[in-house]
């Protein structure tokens, strides 16, 4: 078991520190106990369980620092790693962006921690993957599925007196369902903190649906078409997006949110105006760590209102240069949504595809943040507010931004999974009707 | 991918690459990097351990990797440095079949007493697994091949070469961006060591000593007036290797177009850096593409992602028989294709092979991770597609009674499954020169290096974009084009083949951090090819207003 409570870890962090012999110190204490289960062909391929616990310790001298990590906790092991450090940092190189570390903060209550997933077991995993297969293979369907279940704790102090602690659960659960005859592909994902809302049976029960729909699909024409966008999808693409609001990388102008002339688009609008996007670490459907591995503290915080840009990520050198606070990185975000159903904003589209999920999304010009990527696992025409019949794969290049311009609805929000890079953590997002999306070519693929 | 899984290492200087966390280990000084691990007899005795515990606690096959995974990794950008950071990660992993099932333990706990227990409870593992298995694992017959050793060729261990000087040769390239117009320029150098010792029931007690380094960097361009930024990469390749690939030599430097230089053995990272801004620069005003379509010249540095996104993948038997259809995909390549013996994966000039013991490349080792000792093979042969990559437990269902020896972890700590071998296109056989397949070119586009990359979970449409293009009208090159990318079939891609240089412009490609599989693993890997000419492929303009 390598979750330490509180009083555990700031034990061990305060030995930790009192060894210190630098200028100052910072130490990470992290430890997480892991599992998942496997699937492909309905049946079991692996399983496993770790479970690992590390300390990391950084000193320093002036601007020369060094980091040292251990997974040893007594005394004479403490010592040693903090020895190690200041050898280290006796030896780095000044770094003219080193910063002290920050005094105690002040962190919102965290909501990040199940005993449900706490209690997860073996037994629990391999049925939830029974309850996925079983239902796949009565109806003609091959099941692949992953389960990972995760329950861990942060905690870190300095020398400065902070000190901050968090302990969080998680559960991903993914499954690709395919038909025998290979022309239909379903997929759904769930997400979670508390595993007592993921039911394997209800969400697969969709992918097989889906592919039963997607069989025999027809090809057409790419071009520019309406689409409606499940929460995966959409999401994949704007946390891109919400990804790179680094303030640093925007004012030295290599940035989709620096300007013409210098400077940066903060206070500017930049997509539709009905786009509203925050984070909040206490929000109760996507709770997030009141504080980020640096120890600065996560608040409520609009990143996008009203279609203007509210707020760049500051570190805290940035910051300093610029004399700003520095701004955390989200550690959640939430897209404000619409009422409508799915069903209701099919009903709505005269014409138009529905987008389970994009794939193998990648950068293609940072300047317009142009990504290009693929459909899969259940794409679908729309026309006279009906879905009329399964279609063939696009390739798609768009920008998330040119995408929130040309909004059309926003329906209601679900839990996804944050994709993309320098993810991490969860989103809300609402399904998304879209006008003029750019396909660019057709894929064969199922 | 699980972010979570993954840390960032720095914004801008690694344009979206992330090294795992669990292959950083433990923080070490520099020094540690070249202290002796346990003697042979040592692990060998370690090893024994772990296949008579597992063999009396009742498995019918046991393997054991004891690990010791040594990475440093520095990072600067203009005149600072940013990081430096030396790992270690040592621990060992038992594999074992028992009641027909596999199970798999781990523990960083090298000693007689902690590989007894990881044994005992990979054997428990694989008796509770077995619940769930249809069929018994069926192992390919493989050798025993008693006490060997093997290493990669190296002339200098990065390791032994002072951190002070590796900084000097990152900051010597940053100021010969910035000399040359780089508004900003992000340089990294990768190395790693994998100390590996490999044991099995079938008689193998293998050591290995593996080399990897890369250098690499980004320079960007920021225009005020006109807001435009950027950027270029690095034209150097991940190699096998150990510091001699970053001694530049005049033999190893390959013509090509507007006076660039490209590198087969050995990498001038000053002299790349300076190119770098100066293209950096020119691409502010190049022309933007008129999409339509178009001869492709395709240099090594970037064909070899093409292969490994249209060969490597789609080739991977697993992933032919759905192991991997919820996270990659699967592949169209299906076995009827094989089996066929007429599957025209490309035209008849394209041979493209798999190999295990290319010298300099990132794949090269003498036995991959189940003990098999690493050979070449035949992948597409004149164009038809004739075999794919396939390990111990599954190459019986090719009706193939020898593994293809491409079984790997990336650590310990890991359990070994199919990986990408070095999937190469073979030269041309006819004496052709780079200059050869421009001269002959009405309207085409010559692309070096790599860039954005994009693939169906089929490996049917691709999208690939490169770090430098270069418009060919008549036979001439131009001038620079900004905003391309090409989309095609693999398929039709590969019959679309027309022309291959010969060997003397043969180099390769590598990928660093190739992921796979659920948990994720990385691995990497070498593509080599000439340069290589595509006829009447669409090209797309990329270009954007927002």
């Amino acid at each position: 078991m390598a979750i330490l409570s509180k009083e555990e870890a700031k034990r061990i962090l305060e030995k930790v520190i009192s060894f210190s012999k630098a200028d100052g110190i910072e130490a990470n204490l992290n430890g997480a106990d892991n599992g998942n289960i496997r699937y492909a062909r309905n049946s079991v391929s692996t399983s496993g369980e770790d479970s690992n616990i590390s300390l990391a310790v950084q000193s320093y001298f002036g601007k020369k620092s060094g980091s040292a990590t251990i997974n040893e906790f007594d005394d004479a092991s403490l010592e040693k790693v903090v020895r190690r450090a200041e050898e280290l940092a006796r030896l780095a190189p000044e770094n003219p962006e080193f910063m002290e570390p920050l005094p105690q903060q002040t962190y919102g209550e965290s909501k990040t921690w199940s005993e449900s997933t706490a209690k997860i077991t073996p037994d629990y995993r391999a049925q939830a993957a029974a309850d996925s297969i079983n239902p796949a293979s009565k109806k003609d369907i091959t099941a692949a599925g992953y389960l990972e279940d995760s329950r861990n704790f942060a905690a870190m102090m300095n020398s400065k007196g902070l000190y901050a602690y968090n302990q969080s659960t998680g559960v991903d659960f993914t499954v690709t369902m395919r038909s025998n005859d290979g022309t239909g592909s379903g997929w759904v994902a769930r997400n979670f903190n508390d595993v007592s809302k993921l039911n394997t049976s209800e969400a697969s029960a969709i992918a097989i649906d889906k592919a039963l729909m997607s069989r025999n699909a027809k090809a057409i024409e790419p071009g520019k078409y309406t689409v409606i966008l499940e929460p995966s999808a959409a999401g994949d693409l704007i946390n891109l997006m919400l990804s790179n609001m680094n303030a640093r990388q925007a004012d030295e102008g290599r940035s989709y949110l620096s300007k013409k002339g210098g400077g940066t688009k903060l206070g500017e609008k930049i997509v539709d105006e009905r786009i509203n996007i925050y984070t909040d670490p206490s929000h109760e459907e996507v709770p997030a760590s009141p504080w980020m591995g640096n120890g600065l503290a996560r608040k409520k915080m609009d990143l996008i209102k009203g279609g203007v840009v509210k707020n760049l990520i500051y570190d805290r050198y940035w910051a300093s240069q610029k004399n700003v606070e520095a701004v955390p990185f989200p550690g959640n975000r939430i897209i404000e949504g619409g009422t409508a159903s799915l069903e209701d904003m099919i009903k709505d589209t005269k014409k138009g595809i529905l987008v389970t999920r994009f794939w193998y999304i990648r950068p293609v010009d940072p300047q317009t943040l142009l990504y290009t990527g693929l459909t899969r696992d259940g794409t679908f025409y729309i026309e006279n507010g009906k879905i009329k019949h399964p279609i063939k794969n696009f390739r798609f290049n768009e920008s998330p931004v040119i995408m929130l311009n040309n909004l059309e609805q926003l329906g209601k929000q679900m839990r996804v999974s944050t994709g993309g890079f320098g993810g991490g953590g969860s989103s809300l997002i609402p399904y998304m009707k879209i006008r003029d999306f750019t396909f660019t070519s057709l894929s064969d693929a199922v | 991918m699980k972010r979570r899984d993954f840390i960032q290492l720095t914004g801008l200087g690694l344009g979206g690459m992330f090294l795992p966390a669990q292959l950083m280990g433990k923080s070490v000084s520099e020094q540690v990097l070249l202290e002796p691990f346990l003697d042979v007899p040592a692990k060998k005795n370690l090893a024994d351990v772990a296949l008579s515990t597992a063999k009396s606690s009742g498995a019918t096959y046991a393997d054991i990797r004891i690990g010791r995974y040594l990475n440093q990794f520095i990072s600067t950008r203009e005149n600072k440095v940013q990081g430096i950071e030396s790992s270690e990660s040592y621990g060992c992993g038992v594999r074992v079949i028992a009641n027909g099932t596999w199970g798999f333990a781990a523990t960083n706990e090298v000693t007689t007493e902690g590989i007894k227990k990881a044994a005992q409870r990979a054997v428990a593992i694989a008796k509770a697994n077995a619940k769930f298995q249809k069929e018994p694992v069926k192992l390919a017959p493989v050798q025993g091949y008693g006490e060997v050793s093997w290493k990669t060729t190296i002339q200098r261990n990065a390791f032994e070469i002072p951190v002070s000087e590796k900084v000097d040769l990152l900051l010597n390239a940053n100021a010969a961006a910035l000399q040359n117009g780089a508004s900003f320029v992000n340089s990294n150098l990768f190395m790693i060591n994998e100390q590996k010792y490999f044991a099995s029931t079938e008689g193998s007690y293998i050591d290995q000593d593996i080399h990897r380094i890369w250098p690499t960097f980004t320079v960007s361009v920021t225009d005020k007036a006109s807001g435009k930024f950027k950027s270029r990469q690095a034209l150097s390749a991940p190699m096998g290797m150990g510091y001699e690939y970053m001694i530049p030599k005049t033999e190893d430097k390959q013509w090509a177009p507007q006076g660039m230089v490209l590198y087969r053995n050995s990498y001038d990272i000053v002299e790349d850096a300076a190119t770098a801004a100066k293209q950096a620069k020119e691409m502010i005003t190049a022309k933007s593409v008129e999409p339509g379509k178009y001869d492709l010249v395709l240099e090594p540095n970037h064909l070899g992602l093409t292969i490994h996104e249209s060969v490597g993948h789609p080739l991977e038997l697993d992933r032919i028989l759905g192991y991997e259809a919820n996270y990659a995909g699967t592949s169209f390549a299906t076995l009827d294709k094989l089996k066929s013996g007429n599957f025209n994966y490309g035209s008849k000039i394209v041979n493209i092979f798999a190999d295990k013991t290319q010298p300099g490349s990132l794949g090269a080792v003498g036995y991959d991770d189940e003990g098999v000792k690493s050979r070449r093979w035949d992948l597409i042969k004149d164009g038809i597609f004739v075999n794919v990559q396939a390990i111990r437990d599954q190459v019986h269902i090719l009706g193939q009674n020898e593994s293809h020896g491409c079984c790997y972890a990336q650590s310990w700590s890991d359990v070994q499954f199919q990986r990408m071998p070095n999937v190469s296109l073979a030269p041309g056989k006819d004496p052709y020169s780079v200059q050869d397949m421009i001269k002959d070119v009405e309207k085409g586009i010559y692309i070096a290096g790599r860039g954005s990359y994009s693939i169906d979970q089929q490996r049917y449409n691709f999208q690939f974009g490169g770090t430098v293009f270069y418009e060919i009208k008549n036979g001439q090159i131009t001038g620079m084009l900004n905003d391309v990318a090409y989309q095609s079939n693999t398929q039709e891609f590969w019959n679309s083949c027309v022309k291959i240089c010969d060997e003397r412009d043969y180099r390769l490609f590598g990928s660093f951090f190739d992921g796979k599989g659920q948990p994720s693993q990385v691995s990497a890997v070498s593509h080599g090819s000439s340069t290589a000419r595509f006829n009447g492929v669409n090209v797309i303009n990329t270009g954007r207003t927002i």
